[in-house]
C-alpha cells in the first residue's frame, strides 16, 4: 500500500483553492487552440460530406471546384494517396474493437455527412465556396437508423473493448425471485442521442516543416494517441511528427479518438507538401461521435419494506457496422445495491451511423438514470423516503467483482451532508404536495457513481539553477485544471512558491501520458509528477549533503523535509540549504528526473474504487404550461481529496449542467428515413444557457483513499452521474407524472 | 451605405448553411456588382489601432480578426450566431462577428479580448487585465477557455447596454453565450462582482 501525499512535504498548495495558472492566458486571448497555429505557407482544406447515410458513391465530380481560382486539389476517394493497410493501424488507444473509419477509403458511404471530399484552397473562403461546387452522385440505400428497428438483431460483443468490464455473471435467481416479489416494477427507460458539442469545432493543422517532418497542432484530449495514429496510418517515423495541444476548447470524450479531420489534414499536407488546416463546421460535429441511446429495462423485486429481492437491468446500446462500441451501462446497478439475486445483461445492435463514442461518464450517464428512477419509483411504492430506501440497499461491498469492499465508499455522508443543505427534511412526499403561485415544486435526489480510475504515465521535472521548475507530460489539460493541480503538487514537492513551477502539457516531445478521460488524469499524471519531483528532491538532497559543511551532514532523505525554496531536516528549520545554493555550490545547471506511476496492484487485488455522489434537485413546473425550471441543486461528491477545491467545484459545476442538459435540453432527433440528424446545430439543439441555470451547490465530504499516494478518486464525470434522475424524480415529485424518457420536454409533461 | 442581395442555390449538401448565401452574395455599390472574392477598401479601428484593409466581401468580421490579422482570441463556435463565442465591441455594442460581413463595418471601432484591457478608463489593473478579466479569472469562470473572450466581451457589452441589474436579469442577458464547460453560476458571479465595485458604470468600457 502507498504513502499519502502529505509525507513528501507540506501541503501549502495541495487542498487549498487556486486560481487557474492559464487563467490569464484565457481571458487575454493568448491561449492558442489547435485550428489556430499557422504557417507561411498554410492551404485551408473544407470537408464535402455525404448527403446519404448508406450506399455508396456511383460518380463524384471535382472539375468545377478545381477551376475555382485559389483552389489547389479536391481530394476523394478516387485520387488519394496510399496509407497503412491493414485495420490495426487505424486502431487509437481507446478504439473498440472493429475496423475503424478511414475517411476517403473507398465509394462506401456507412453514415450520413461521413467526409467524401477535402477541397484545398489558399483561403478559406475560397475553399468553402468550392466545397458547395463538388458534384456527387449516390446510389443510395435505406438507412436502419434507430434502436427500436434493430432491436431484435442485438448481439453480445464477441470482442470486449479494453477497459469496459462486460456485466458479471447473474448471482441467484433474478427472474424467480422477481415473480415472488411483494413488490415488482419493471419499466423501460431511454435517453436521447446526445452531441458532445465543445464549443471548439474539432480542428488540425499540420505544419510541414520540409524533409518529410511534421508539427500537427490537433483538437484531442492526448497527443500521443494522435501522434501513434499518424505514425501507423502514414507510415512515418514518429521522430518526424511532433503533435502539440496545449489548450483543448472542451473535449466531454470527443477528443479522446483522433478524428477524421486529424487524416485529411495530414493526407493533404503529405500530397502537397505545405500546411494545410482543416477546421469541422459546427454542423459536422455531428458526423462522428455520439452518446448513444439505449433501451434499458429495469426490474425491481422487494419486500414491502422496500428490502430489495431481485434486481434486472437489460440494456441494449447502439454502434456503428463497423465497431462494437461497448459501454459500462448495466454493472452500476449492482454495484450501488446489495441484492440477492441479480441478472445485468448488455447487448449492442448495428445502426447506419458513426460509431458512438465516450461522452462525459459513459455508459453511468445512462444506466444510472435508469436504476435512480427505478429505485424513486420503488420508494415511493413501498412508501419510503428515497433515502432511507437506498440506504436499505446500500452496498457495503461491490458485488459486481466478487464482493471486494470499496476502497472508500463515503456516500452515507453524501446522503446526509447533501440533505442537509439542501433542507430534505422540510419535503412532503406525496406527489403534488407542494406550490408556490401557479407552480408545482418538486424535490427529487438520486445517486451517483463512477469507476476510480489511473492509468500508466510519465512525467518529468526540471529544476534549474535559478530555482525554477519545470514539470509536465504529454496529456492535456481538457478544462479540468490539469495544469493547476500539477503546479501545486510539484510546488509542494519541492517546497517551492508556485509562480516558480511552470507545467507544460500536451506535446509529444514530452514523456507519453494516456489521453485525458475516465477521470483518471489527477491519479495518473499527478502521481507521476510528483514522483519525478520527489526524484529531483533526492538528487538535490545528495548534492547538499556533499557540500562543504553541510548543515544536512548525516541526515537521511526521509528525514528532510522541502519548504520555502530550501531543503530542511524535518523539525529543525535551523539546519537548512536553499535549493539554488546547492545548485550552485555542485555547478550543476538543472537537475532533472523523469519518473512513471502506474496502479497500485496491491490495492487493486484487494479493493474497488469508485466516486459517489448524493444529487438533489428542485424544479418548479408551470402546470399550466408545462414549462421546468430546475432552481436548485446540490450535488454532495465523495471523489478521495480535492486538490483545488476552486477548479474541483467547477468540475462538478460542469457536470451538473451537462446533466441538466441531458435530463431537459438535449436531443439530437434523427430523420430516420434519411439517417440523418436534423437539429445539427446550436439552435436545434439546445445545450443548457445561462439563463437555464439558476443555483448549484457543491460540496465535497471526506474521503480518505489509498488507491493512490495522493489519496485522489478524479472528478470529471462524477458531477453528471445521476444529475439527470435526481431531475426525472423531482418532475416527479412536482407532477405525479413519471416520465422515463429523456429529454423531459414540455409535450412530455402536458401529454 | 451597401445594398445587398443575396441569390441561393439548391444544394445536395446535407449541411445547408450560411456559407451558401455568402458565397453568391453579389455586393452592389453604385449600381456596380463586385464579385464576392475581389477586394474592397476598408478602414477598421480594431484594438485602438487604424487600420486600411483590403477585404473580400464574402468575409466576416470573425475571419479578418482570425485569419488575416491573427487575432485569435476572438473564437469561432458555431459560424452561425448560436453560441456567442465570436462576440466582439462594435462601436460598443455586442456583436456577433461570425454574422457580420467586414464590409459592412467600414469605419467602426472593433474591441476584441485582446484589446479589453484597454478599454477601461482606469486602464487596466496591475496585473494587464481589465476588471472584467481579472473577476473571471478570480471566480473561475471558465474551464477549457473557448467561450471565454465571447463571454467577456459579451458582459461588457452589457454592462454598456445597462439593463441587467439582478441576477437574473444577468442570466438572461447572458444567454447567447453558450458555455459548455458549464461555468454559468461563476460567470454570473463574476459580473456581478464587477458590476458592484465602485464606479463600475462609468468604468469599464462604456467609454466606446
Amino acid at each position: 500500500m502507498t504513502q499519502t501525499f502529505s509525507s513528501t512535504g507540506h501541503d501549502s498548495f495541495v487542498g487549498t483553492p487556486r486560481n487557474r495558472v492559464d487563467g490569464p492566458a484565457k481571458v487575454t486571448g493568448l491561449a492558442k487552440y489547435a485550428g489556430e497555429f499557422t504557417a507561411a505557407d498554410l492551404a485551408h482544406g473544407y470537408v464535402v460530406s455525404s448527403a446519404i447515410a448508406r450506399g455508396r458513391i456511383s460518380a463524384i465530380d471535382t472539375a468545377a471546384a478545381e477551376a475555382v481560382p485559389g483552389v489547389i486539389k479536391v481530394l476523394t476517394h478516387e485520387n488519394r494517396s496510399r496509407t497503412a493497410w491493414l485495420d490495426y493501424n487505424y486502431q487509437d488507444a481507446v478504439a473498440p474493437p472493429g475496423s475503424p473509419f478511414r475517411a476517403l477509403y473507398d465509394d462506401k458511404i456507412a453514415f450520413s455527412g461521413q467526409p467524401v471530399a477535402l477541397v484545398v484552397a489558399e483561403d478559406f473562403e475560397t475553399a468553402r465556396h468550392a466545397a458547395t461546387l463538388v458534384k456527387v452522385a449516390y446510389e443510395a440505400e435505406e438507412p436502419k437508423t434507430s434502436a427500436d428497428a434493430v432491436r431484435a438483431f442485438a448481439y453480445d460483443p464477441p470482442k470486449k473493448r479494453a477497459g469496459i468490464k462486460p456485466p458479471p455473471k447473474p448471482w441467484g435467481d433474478a427472474d424467480a425471485a422477481y415473480d415472488a416479489a411483494p413488490i415488482k416494477l419493471q419499466n423501460e427507460y431511454r435517453l436521447a442521442v446526445e452531441h458532445h458539442n465543445p464549443m471548439e469545432p474539432h480542428a488540425s493543422t499540420v505544419v510541414y516543416e520540409g524533409d518529410g517532418k511534421y508539427t500537427v497542432y490537433d483538437k484531442v484530449q492526448g497527443v500521443s494517441n494522435s501522434h501513434n495514429y499518424l505514425a501507423a496510418v502514414f507510415g512515418l517515423k514518429k521522430d518526424d511528427v511532433r503533435v502539440l495541444n496545449p489548450y483543448l476548447g472542451g473535449g466531454f470524450g470527443s477528443g479522446l479518438r483522433p478524428q477524421y479531420q486529424l487524416f485529411l489534414a495530414m493526407l493533404a499536407a503529405r500530397d502537397l507538401e505545405r500546411s494545410v488546416r482543416v477546421v469541422l463546421t459546427r454542423d459536422q460535429m455531428w458526423s462522428f461521435t455520439y452518446r448513444p441511446d439505449a433501451i434499458q429495462t429495469v426490474s425491481l423485486g422487494s419486500g414491502e419494506d422496500g428490502q430489495l429481492q431481485a434486481l434486472r437491468h437489460d440494456a441494449i446500446g447502439v454502434t456503428s457496422h463497423y465497431e462494437d462500441y461497448q459501454e459500462v451501462v448495466v454493472n452500476w446497478s449492482g454495484v450501488l445495491y446489495k441484492c440477492d439475486n441479480v441478472a445485468l445483461t448488455y447487448k449492442i445492435a448495428q445502426l447506419d451511423t458513426a460509431s458512438p463514442g465516450d461522452m462525459r461518464a459513459p455508459g453511468a450517464v445512462t444506466g444510472v438514470f435508469a436504476i435512480e428512477t427505478a429505485m424513486d419509483e420503488l420508494a415511493h411504492e413501498a412508501g419510503l423516503d428515497p433515502i432511507a430506501l437506498r440506504l436499505r440497499n446500500f452496498s457495503e461491498a461491490d458485488a459486481t467483482s466478487e464482493d471486494k469492499p470499496f476502497g472508500s465508499k463515503a456516500l452515507k455522508a453524501c446522503f446526509t451532508q447533501g440533505a442537509e443543505r439542501f433542507g430534505w427534511a422540510k419535503r412532503t412526499p406525496a406527489p403534488r404536495s407542494m406550490r408556490e403561485g401557479h407552480e408545482l415544486v418538486g424535490w427529487g435526489m438520486a445517486t451517483g457513481v463512477w469507476e476510480s480510475m489511473m492509468q500508466q504515465s510519465s512525467a518529468h521535472a526540471i529544476l534549474s539553477a535559478d530555482g525554477k521548475l519545470e514539470v509536465g507530460n504529454s496529456t492535456g489539460d481538457i478544462g479540468t485544471g490539469t495544469y493547476t493541480i500539477l503546479t501545486q503538487i510539484a510546488a509542494d514537492t519541492l517546497g517551492l512558491p508556485m509562480e516558480d513551477v511552470t507545467t507544460k502539457l500536451g506535446d509529444t516531445r514530452l514523456p507519453e501520458a494516456p489521453v485525458a478521460g475516465g477521470s483518471w488524469t489527477a491519479a495518473s499524471s499527478g502521481t507521476a509528477v510528483m514522483k519525478a519531483c520527489r526524484n529531483v528532491g533526492e538528487q538535490v538532497f545528495k548534492l547538499a549533503r556533499a557540500m562543504e559543511g553541510s548543515p544536512l551532514a548525516n541526515v537521511d532523505f526521509d528525514r528532510v523535509s522541502f519548504a520555502n525554496g530550501r531543503i530542511a531536516v524535518a523539525g529543525d528549520d535551523s539546519r537548512s540549504v536553499a535549493l539554488v545554493d546547492v545548485l550552485k555550490a555542485a555547478g550543476v545547471e538543472t537537475v532533472e528526473a523523469t519518473e512513471s506511476a502506474g496502479p497500485d496492484k496491491d490495492f487493486a487485488s484487494q479493493y474497488e474504487a469508485y466516486t459517489h455522489s448524493a444529487v438533489f434537485v428542485e424544479v418548479r413546473v408551470d402546470e399550466e404550461l408545462g414549462q421546468i425550471r430546475l432552481t436548485r441543486v446540490v450535488s454532495a461528491v465523495a471523489a478521495g481529496k480535492i486538490l483545488n477545491p476552486k477548479t474541483a467545484r467547477s468540475q462538478i459545476l460542469g457536470g451538473v449542467v451537462m446533466g441538466i442538459g441531458s435530463a431537459l435540453h438535449e436531443e439530437s432527433m434523427m430523420d430516420h428515413r434519411l439517417g440523418r440528424f436534423m437539429n445539427h446545430n446550436l439552435g436545434e439543439y439546445h445545450v443548457p444557457a445561462n439563463a437555464d441555470i439558476y443555483d448549484i451547490d457543491v460540496i465535497f465530504v471526506d474521503e480518505e483513499d489509498k488507491a493512490n499516494p495522493l489519496g485522489v478518486k478524479g472528478l470529471g464525470e462524477i458531477g453528471i452521474v445521476g444529475t439527470a434522475a435526481a431531475v426525472a424524480n423531482a418532475v416527479f415529485h412536482a407532477t405525479g407524472k413519471r416520465i422515463r424518457h429523456l429529454p423531459i420536454t414540455i409535450d412530455k409533461v402536458l401529454g | 451605405m451597401h445594398a445587398l442581395r443575396a441569390v441561393f442555390a439548391p444544394t445536395c449538401s446535407p449541411f445547408r448553411e450560411k456559407p451558401f448565401l455568402l458565397e453568391r452574395l453579389m455586393l452592389i455599390e453604385s449600381g456596380s456588382p463586385v464579385a464576392a472574392d475581389t477586394r474592397v477598401g476598408i478602414s477598421l479601428t480594431i484594438n485602438g489601432q487604424h487600420r486600411e484593409l483590403q477585404v473580400a466581401p464574402w468575409t466576416t468580421l470573425l475571419d479578418l480578426l482570425r485569419e488575416t490579422l491573427d487575432l485569435t482570441g476572438t473564437k469561432k463556435g458555431c459560424d452561425h450566431g448560436q453560441c456567442g463565442a465570436c462576440t466582439v465591441l462594435v462601436d460598443g455594442v455586442r456583436v456577433n462577428s461570425c454574422l457580420a460581413l467586414a464590409v459592412m463595418k467600414d469605419g467602426a471601432e472593433v474591441t476584441t479580448v485582446e484589446g479589453l484591457a484597454g478599454l477601461s478608463n482606469g486602464g487596466a489593473g496591475s496585473n494587464g487585465l481589465h476588471p472584467m478579466q481579472a473577476a473571471f479569472v478570480e471566480h473561475d469562470a471558465f474551464q477549457c477557455g473557448y467561450c471565454t473572450p465571447g463571454q467577456l466581451c459579451s458582459s461588457v457589452g452589457m454592462m454598456n447596454e445597462g439593463h441587467a441589474h439582478s441576477r437574473d436579469e444577468i442570466r438572461e442577458a447572458m444567454s447567447g453565450n453558450i458555455c459548455r464547460c458549464g461555468a454559468y453560476t461563476n460567470i454570473v458571479d463574476a459580473i456581478e462582482d464587477v458590476m458592484a465595485q465602485d464606479g463600475a458604470a462609468q468604468d469599464l468600457g462604456a467609454a466606446r
